[in-house]
Parts: C-alpha cells; structure tokens; sequence
C-alpha cells in the first residue's frame, strides 16, 4: 500500500516537475500510438464497409482472418515485423528497425484488424436497419455509404477508442521492433518495463498511474465528441 | 447521377408476377393494371404477400418471373416518381426537420427550395411542435407522419404504403388516415398494404385481395363490400376484426 502511495507521490511529482525526459517518453508514446490509430482508422473502417456491404467470393475467409486477427499476441506481431525489418530481412535496406517507424507499423498490424472488424460489425448493422429506405429514397450508392457512415459516427468512434486501448496499452511488440532505445525509442509501456525489471517499482508504478490519466484524457475527448451525436434541428 | 423521371407513370401493369426465395414461391402469377387516380387497398391475411407485392412494385426487390411497369418504365427508372412509407420505416439519428431535409439533398435541391418546401411538409404533415425533436424518441404516430412527409416531399406521382396504421392507437390512425386523404386529393395515387377494414371502407377505391400469394381478385370497393361468397374474402368483410394469419 505504502509502494502505491509512493507512487502516486512519485506521479504527480513527474507531472507537476515537467521531467522533461518523461515529456520526452509521452511525446514519443502519443505520436507513435496516435500515429498507427490514425493509419489503422484509415485502412481498417472502409475495409470494414467494404466488408459489411458487399458480398463478393472470398468475403467469407477475410472476414474470418481479421476476426482472428483480432486477437494477434503482440509479440509474434512483433516477430514477424522484426524478422521482415532486419538486416537480412526482405525490408531491411530501409533500416527501419529500431526506429519509431518499426514500431508504428507494428503497432498498426495489431490495431487494423480490430477497427476494420469492429466497424464491420457496426456498418452491417446500420445497413440492415437503413438500406431499404435509403434507396427507396433515391440515395445513390455514394450516399448511402456516407449517410451510413455518418449515422454509425458514434460507434465508430468507440471502435477507433478500442483500437487506441490496444495500441496505447502495447509493449511486447514495441519492444522487440523499437528496441526500447533511450531517447530514440522509449515509450511510456517500455519505460514501465524497464523501471521494473530494474526494481524501481514505484518510478514504474507512477509511469503506470500516468499512462493511465494519458488513456483517461483521450478517453474524454473521444466521449465529447459523442456528444455530437444528436443534432440540432 | 440522378435518374430522369419517366414521362408517363400510369397505368401500373403487373402481368404474371411470380417471386420466389430458396425454391419457395412467395407470389405466383399476379396480375392487374391500376390507373393513376384514387387509392386502392391490398388486402389479405398476414404472410399472403401484401408486402411483397410493394416492395415489387417499389423497385426494392425483382421479380423472378412476369413484369412490373411503371408506364413504359420498370420499378427502377420509376424510383424518382413513387414513394413508398415502410410498415417501421427508418428513421435518421438527426431531427425531423433533417430527417425530411435529407430527401431532398439527395435530390441537390437548393437551400431555399428546401427550406420552403420543408416547411410545407411539416404543416401538412401535423409536425410543427416536434420539428426540432430528434426522429429516433418520437412516438409511433409521429414517426409514421414523419415518413409520409419525408416520402410526399420528393413529390411523388405515386405513393405506396406498407400497413402505416398496424402500429397505432384509434387516436393516432385517425391522423394518419386524414394525412393519406389529403395526399390523395392532391393527386398522389396511393396503393395501401393493409388489413385494416375500417381503414379499406374510409380510403379504398378498389381492393387487390391475396391469399397464399395469389390474386383472389381486384374489385371496386363497392363490388368487395356486397361480396357474398363463403370464402376467406367474405370474412375479411364480415368479421373485420378477426386475427388471421396463412398457417
């Protein structure tokens, strides 16, 4: 109990000192994890449209794949993204690993399948409900995706929220492609690692506590922005 | 791209309309033509293909044997000149004044066209107190006025309606019924899935009757209300508050 108490004093002493090392390690942690979210929200909600509307052959199987793929364990991710980066790997002239760029790609081979899923799910919901009507309105297949899009905003938001808690709670994958490198390429989770394994429990604890408020924050914008949800006549 | 309206709508022909899911024949061999004034009523138990039948006639489902014509158009190249009010329509998460609004930006109606003829739509259809209410918490009767606005709005040459009272209370389907009036003295042709009696006495011109997906027969309302066989007809007239339903 005593460690906790430590730790939150540890905590808000980090905050309110502006350690600019910390500010340095939740920089880095928001621009690769906002980095790979934004990347993933890109490819995953439209290819969850895509999935959700259409009926093509094989649909079956890739709906399949990324519902599996929800659940990747990190570290394989990790692997295989460090096995494709490496030297001798096919993507290892870039010299990509070690870097930030490593670890938002795989970041992003995590989060995809989790917002391209969830809005699957989410769209073909809204397309059974809306459809008919739309196109008994005369909406072109243009508008009615956008209004389908439009009318499932909120959820949408809370599967991008989702894929966010994955990606901002990753550690295993980030370490093994970033290398937990001082200044170059230490998160918040890594830094955590790191203070533990070193038996700083409650430095680690405090980062815990602050990496929790981060998630808390976002957290409350995205719950903001809900709130645009109904409009005004 | 928008699609042009064809010239002449009328009269609607329906020759030997089958339709068919998984080998089981939900419509068979329908036929009848309907000229372009007046309401007619489809009448028959539940699960004799009333709904079908319009969602046919709307374009949203083709047939797999016989036609459907608008005119000289089929159902689709008709869309931009019939409507159709579903049994539970959809409402768009947005206000009532939007919800309406939104038919006629997919059809890029200018800013003040819209809201003139918005406007229009929210008095005839009896929703001035609750235009600025979000669609999805309005009552069953207010929805329904609310998919008759957003469906005359786009005015419509043709309007078709799916049971748009089965929901209702006395009060409410009252309403909605003076509503489907109105519509028709402006020259809308109404054709009304029901089976609701009452409803087919107050509005009806004709009546289409189904059973097990054929067309029983196609009558002036008067010819309906003295028929005497002794048939399932005959007892939709006499006893028009028995629960039927196609086993």
């Amino acid at each position: 109990m005593s460690d906790f108490g430590d730790a939150l004093v540890t905590a808000a002493g980090l905050l309110t000192g502006l350690n600019p090392n910390l500010l340095e390690i939740i920089r880095l942690s928001l621009f690769v994890t906002l980095t790979a979210v934004s990347i993933a929200t890109v490819i995953g909600i439209p290819l969850g449209g895509l999935l959700a509307v259409k009926r093509f052959p094989g649909r079956a199987f890739i709906v399949l794949v990324i519902d599996t793929f929800m659940g990747l364990p990190p570290v394989v991710v990790g692997l295989i993204v460090y096995l494709w980066l490496s030297r001798s790997g096919p993507l290892g002239v870039l010299g990509l690993l070690y870097t930030p760029t490593a670890m938002i790609i795989a970041q992003c081979l995590l989060v995809t399948p989790i917002i391209a899923a969830l809005s699957r799910q989410v769209i073909a919901d809204a397309h059974g409900q809306y459809d008919e009507q739309l196109r008994s309105l005369g909406a072109a297949r243009w508008q009615r995706i956008a209004t389908l899009l439009w009318e499932t905003r909120t959820s949408l938001l809370v599967t991008i929220l989702a894929g966010f808690g994955r990606a901002n709670a990753e550690v295993g994958a980030v370490m093994i492609v970033g290398g937990n490198i001082n200044h170059v390429t230490r998160v918040m989770t890594t830094t955590v690692a790191y203070e533990t394994s070193r038996g700083n429990l409650t430095q680690a604890l405090a980062l815990g506590i602050v990496l929790i408020l981060i998630a808390m924050l976002l957290t409350l914008l995205l719950h903001q922005l809900r709130r645009l949800n109904v409009e005004p006549g | 791209m928008m699609r042009q309206p064809p010239d002449s709508l009328f009269p609607l022909t329906v020759s030997g309309l089958d339709f068919s899911v998984g080998g089981e024949q939900l419509l068979s061999g329908l036929s009848f033509e309907l000229l372009g004034k007046g309401c007619t009523a489809i009448l028959g138990p539940n699960g004799s293909g009333k709904t079908l039948l319009l969602r046919l006639c709307h374009g949203m489902l083709t047939p797999t044997g016989g036609s459907i014509h608008w005119g000289d158009a089929t159902p689709a190249q008709a869309l931009p000149s019939q409507a159709m009010v579903f049994q539970l329509p959809a409402m768009l998460n947005r206000s009532v004044w939007a919800n309406i609004d939104y038919a006629l930006r997919l059809r890029r109606v200018s800013r003040t066209e819209r809201q003139r003829l918005v406007q229009e739509a929210v008095e005839l259809c009896g929703l001035t107190e609750v235009v600025g209410r979000n669609a999805r918490v309005l009552s069953g009767g207010e929805r329904q006025k609310l998919a008759i606005a957003r469906a005359w709005i786009t005015r419509p040459r043709a309007l078709l309606m799916d049971e748009p009272t089965s929901e209702l209370d006395p009060l409410a389907t009252r309403e909605i019924e003076a509503m489907i009036q109105r519509v028709v003295a402006q020259g809308v042709r109404v054709i009304l899935a029901t089976h609701d009696m009452n409803q087919v006495r107050h509005l009806a011109d004709d009546v289409l009757f189904l059973e097990y997906g054929r067309l029983r027969a196609h009558l002036p309302i008067g010819d309906f209300l003295n028929y005497q066989g002794d048939d399932t007809m005959r007892d939709f007239v006499t006893h028009p508050t028995r629960s039927r339903t196609i086993p």
